[in-house]
């Protein structure tokens, strides 16, 4: 009956993540259009738009291989596993030592790894540019995020997220220096993976400038509705990173009932309210940057993982 | 028959296919007899190899054979890391025979291979075998000459020559690096035998040294940068399953003789060794990579893809050496695990992507990526076990190569536990650097597979390529299966990997098989745990989840049409992303400095019919600033002695008369 319960809390999580994410992307687009001015599209959008793909036929380039169709399955999938081990209402759920933050991380790779090779397969030169942009940022990427897991495990002695978030949420962290720089350098880092401004633009299609837009531009349909979800999925994920590290104000323990796990939901749900609202804030205030200033964004993010591993060094008490 | 007694009979076995090779090389049917024969043999000998790792650790055989030096005779002994590392070379070894036995028989001289390649896999084995010095080094170079006569198997193609050449000169000059750490391991006593050498007590002044020559010894044999200019040359002008057994498994049997000179036979080991190998362990991973990066010949960037996985190894092998310095046991023996890990995966996918890129060339006689492309089209098999080659490679989950890499990370996370603050800073710093790498490769090996299979064909040759003989492909499909079992069941390979680091550390990380969902947890410190079989089984039942979905749900219309040109469809294929172009980014990124790299645009004036055209200027800067400078002095002194060689009689006479007098003098102020 336990392991029955545990695996129902488990897969209310798989869904939760699944169900939440076209809503934080739509809400996120919604707040930007409210803040020029536009009425905007209704906060349902993003599901409006993956019914209206999966009723659509796949128009497929002539010689698209078997990759080319299986990639979205297997981003789809990476990316939903690695949404569903990061805690979002509750930490230490059943299969939540299956992989820490690095390998949560890694399977972000194993996605990008498979949409990037996708880009080159028809041989096209969009395909191509998007790919060796995006495994570029990639490469900038993973060194700042792996100095960020590193100041984390710093602080709470493990890279398991929820050893992490419960040690978080204790009183005895206080404020420090370096979970400061940790938490902008991981904000950067979150821009960068989820392809949004400054980095990349998640709204315009043909511009010489576009990296992930440019890589899946061979898609349509049903395949191109996985790939869609998958990018709600990850900005969800990062959003939900960022808010059970740093934010783990209210999470639930597991095991401790429905009603705690409810005003984890709860909390959860403002979380997400107010992170969707400070990036589009952020976005609209912002302009993109030319790609190649891209590695001094990302290199200033890898400095503030550096800069607060050395200072926790210093003193364990910043 | 004892354990080490069964290793030397298929020493011996190897040693007669030599032999029989030598007779029978000629004719082309015996190709097949003689490669199914070394199989067989690595096969024994694979077995052997595996029953001693998971037997009793303490069970450790030896054998004293009455050749060598009159007063030593020649030592062997078989102990639980000599254990590990014939299981790599056999594995390979057998991988690379049943590979041998398809590939072979387009192999136009096979007199100049078939020969040399059991001797090369005996010498391996008796290299990992020996257990005095100079049996040690006499296998080794034994080990050195047999690959070279592979390497100068096709010595009439372009490069071949000068790439034996540089191999043969950087082997003479590890083999004379290592002779001296070995005579300075024997100290003044001169006793050879690694028993001696371990009982003896070293000074920190010969240790320094011997870290040093072991170092140039054995970090050139395995292509530490700056050391490595041979590899990316040498290795590829083989023939592919040579190659693959040079990359995948000679690198590793230097990795060992690192291992066994500064894990075993220097005892305790100083901290600030492990400074000098960390840092160049960190810089050969990032540099090794972005040389392969900036390739396009296909061997080659697998080539130089393996420098990388030699950084990462002996970045990992550093840490091991800061904590076994430190007397932290079980954070040592986490970090050589880690890195004994690697030494298995890497021996696996470069193995199975060199077979890959044999393949290719048999099929379509082409290395050049720029004219290959849409090969997943016409070899359907071999570019699904190459994309799970490069998945693996890529440290990507849930494959080996992630499983290593995560290894080295949790040894990483764990450098706060070293009193030093050099250490402190530097293995944070040298974390980022094998993130770098990592990131890097998964970024290369998406160029070498999109370029090679995806996309439209660039050549005729490639479009009229198909699928090898199934020999080849079972080699490669053993060995993508054994990368998957080694990413979904890391446990019973840290288990086996126990022994060793009990020998060599005198600690060892918990056991990982009673753990539960076969997840590993390295260290109980670390609170961290990964399960490569839930995180594979997750992903599959979520695909199969959503593909169940869609396919139920979404309209299955599906039309193929030409590619969306924007307008502007390229006419030919040649107008595709190349591997150039897809580096471009990150050339531009790192390669201003690393390779000194800039990009040239000749635009003809207006008026002018002519194309414009865009040229890229690379420069290798280690080649040019150490080892062509180098070069020059040697010519340049060579050029000037060779006067000596055109004087008359007269001259040649008060020549000798001058020498006499100097030499005369000097004796004379001498005593």
């Amino acid at each position: 009956m336990v392991v029955i319960s545990d695996i129902t809390v488990q897969g209310m999580q798989m869904l939760l993540v699944l169900l939440l994410a076209p809503l934080l992307t739509g809400f996120v687009r919604k707040v930007k259009a409210r803040l020029v001015r536009r009425r905007g599209a209704s906060v349902f959008q993003p599901y409006r738009d993956l019914l209206r793909l999966l009723r659509k036929e796949v128009v497929l380039a002539e010689n698209a291989s078997w990759l080319f169709r299986v990639t979205p399955y297997v981003t789809f999938a990476a990316i939903w596993v690695a949404a569903a081990l990061v805690p979002t209402f509750a930490t230490g759920l059943l299969f939540n030592w299956t992989a820490d933050l690095i390998a949560i991380v890694a399977l972000l790779g194993s996605a990008r790894f498979f949409l990037a090779l996708a880009g080159m397969d028809v041989g096209t030169s969009f395909g191509g540019i998007g790919s060796s942009r995006e495994v570029m940022i990639a490469a900038l990427a993973e060194p700042a995020m792996l100095l960020i897991v590193f100041c984390m495990a710093l602080v709470a002695g493990s890279t398991q997220l929820s050893t992490v978030a419960n040690f978080m949420a204790s009183s005895d962290v206080g404020l420090r220096v370096s979970l400061g720089m940790a938490v902008i350098a991981l904000i950067m880092v979150a821009l960068a993976e989820n392809a949004r401004i400054p980095v990349d633009n998640p709204a315009t299609h043909l511009e010489l400038t576009m990296v992930h837009e440019a890589m899946v531009l061979e898609y349509s349909g049903r395949h191109l509705a996985m790939i869609e979800f998958g990018a709600f999925l990850k900005l969800l994920l990062y959003v939900s990173l960022i808010a059970c590290v740093f934010l783990p104000w209210k999470i639930a323990v597991f095991g401790t009932g429905p009603l705690a796990y409810a005003i984890g939901t709860a909390a959860y749900l403002v979380k997400l309210v107010i992170a969707g609202f400070l990036l589009a804030l952020f976005e609209s205030g912002t302009a993109k940057m030319r790609v190649f200033r891209v590695p001094q964004f990302l290199g200033a993010a890898l400095m503030l993982g550096l800069l607060g591993t050395l200072l926790l060094f210093v003193s364990r008490s910043f | 028959m004892s354990a080490v007694g069964l290793q030397m009979a298929c020493v011996a076995g190897l040693l007669g296919l030599t032999v029989l090779a030598l007779v029978l090389s000629r004719s082309k049917s015996s190709t097949a007899v003689l490669y199914g024969a070394t199989l067989a043999v690595s096969a024994v000998a694979l077995i052997g190899s595996l029953r001693s790792l998971l037997g009793d650790p303490a069970n450790i055989t030896a054998m004293t054979l009455p050749v060598g030096l009159p007063w030593l005779g020649a030592h062997f002994r078989l102990d639980a890391l000599a254990a590990f590392f014939l299981v790599v070379v056999n594995l390979g070894g057998a991988a690379a025979s049943l590979y041998g036995v398809g590939y072979g028989r387009h192999e136009p001289t096979p007199h100049r291979v078939l020969p040399f390649f059991p001797a090369f896999l005996a010498a391996m084995n008796l290299v990992v075998l020996a257990d005095d010095a100079f049996s040690y080094l006499l296998c080794w170079e034994f080990m050195s000459l047999a690959s070279w006569a592979l390497v100068m198997a096709h010595h009439r193609e372009s490069d071949n020559a000068k790439a034996g050449y540089i191999y043969l000169l950087m082997a003479s000059f590890g083999t004379l690096a290592l002779l001296l750490g070995f005579g300075l391991l024997a100290g003044p006593a001169g006793d050879y035998g690694f028993a001696a050498i371990r009982a003896a007590p070293h000074t920190p002044y010969a240790a320094a040294l011997v870290l040093i020559l072991t170092l140039l010894g054995a970090g050139s044999k395995a292509g530490l940068v700056p050391l490595h200019v041979w590899l990316p040359l040498a290795h590829p002008a083989a023939p592919s399953h040579v190659s693959a057994l040079m990359s995948g498994v000679m690198t590793k049997v230097a990795i060992y003789g690192f291992i066994r000179i500064m894990f075993d036979l220097l005892g305790q080991p100083a901290w600030w060794a492990s400074v000098v190998v960390l840092f160049l362990g960190g810089i050969t991973a990032v540099m090794g990579i972005l040389y392969a990066m900036m390739e396009k010949d296909l061997k080659r960037l697998l080539a130089y893809s393996t420098i990388e996985n030699v950084g990462v190894i002996f970045a990992s092998l550093g840490l091991a050496l800061a904590f076994q310095a430190n007397g932290l046991k079980i954070f040592a023996a986490l970090a050589l695990t880690a890195a004994l890990f690697h030494v298995l995966n890497h021996s696996l996918f470069k193995s199975l992507l060199f077979f890959g890129a044999g393949a290719i060339l048999t099929a379509t006689g082409e290395r050049d990526m720029e004219k290959l492309g849409g090969l997943i089209h016409r070899m359907p098999l071999i570019s699904f076990v190459v994309l799970v080659g490069c998945v693996a490679i890529s440290a990507l989950p849930p494959f080996n190569g992630f499983v290593s890499e995560w290894l080295i990370f949790q040894a990483v996370l764990q450098s706060p536990e070293l009193p030093q603050w050099a250490l402190k800073i530097m293995v944070p710093a040298v974390g980022a650097l094998l993130a770098l790498a990592a990131a890097l490769a998964a970024a290369c090996f998406v160029k070498a597979y999109g370029v090679a299979f995806l996309g439209r064909p660039r050549s005729v040759a490639t479009e009229t390529a198909h699928d090898v003989d199934r020999c080849s492909l079972a080699a490669m499909f053993i060995l993508a299966t054994l990368c998957l079992l080694a990413g979904i069941l890391p446990g019973l390979v840290i288990d086996a990997l126990a022994p060793i680091t009990t020998e060599m550390l005198g600690g060892n990380m918990p056991m990982q098989a009673k753990n539960a969902w076969i997840s590993i947890v390295p260290i109980a410190q670390s609170k961290s745990s990964y399960s490569g079989l839930l995180v594979m089984v997750f992903i599959a039942t979520s695909a199969s989840l959503s593909v169940y979905f869609i396919h139920r749900f979404a309209s299955h219309a599906l039309r193929r049409a030409p590619a969306w040109g924007c307008g502007f469809s390229d006419p030919t294929p040649a107008a595709q992303y190349s591997g150039t172009s897809f580096a471009q980014p990150i050339r531009r990124v790192f390669g201003t400095v690393v390779f000194g790299a800039r990009d040239h645009v000749e635009m003809p004036p207006p008026g002018d019919i002519r194309p414009a055209r865009l040229r890229v200027e690379l420069h290798d800067l280690i080649w040019e600033g150490m080892y062509a400078p180098i070069a020059a002095a040697v010519g340049l002194s060579s050029e000037w002695l060779n006067r000596l060689q055109f004087l008359t009689i007269r001259q040649y006479l008060s020549l000798v008369f001058a020498t006499l007098v100097t030499l005369l003098l000097v004796l004379a102020i001498w005593s």
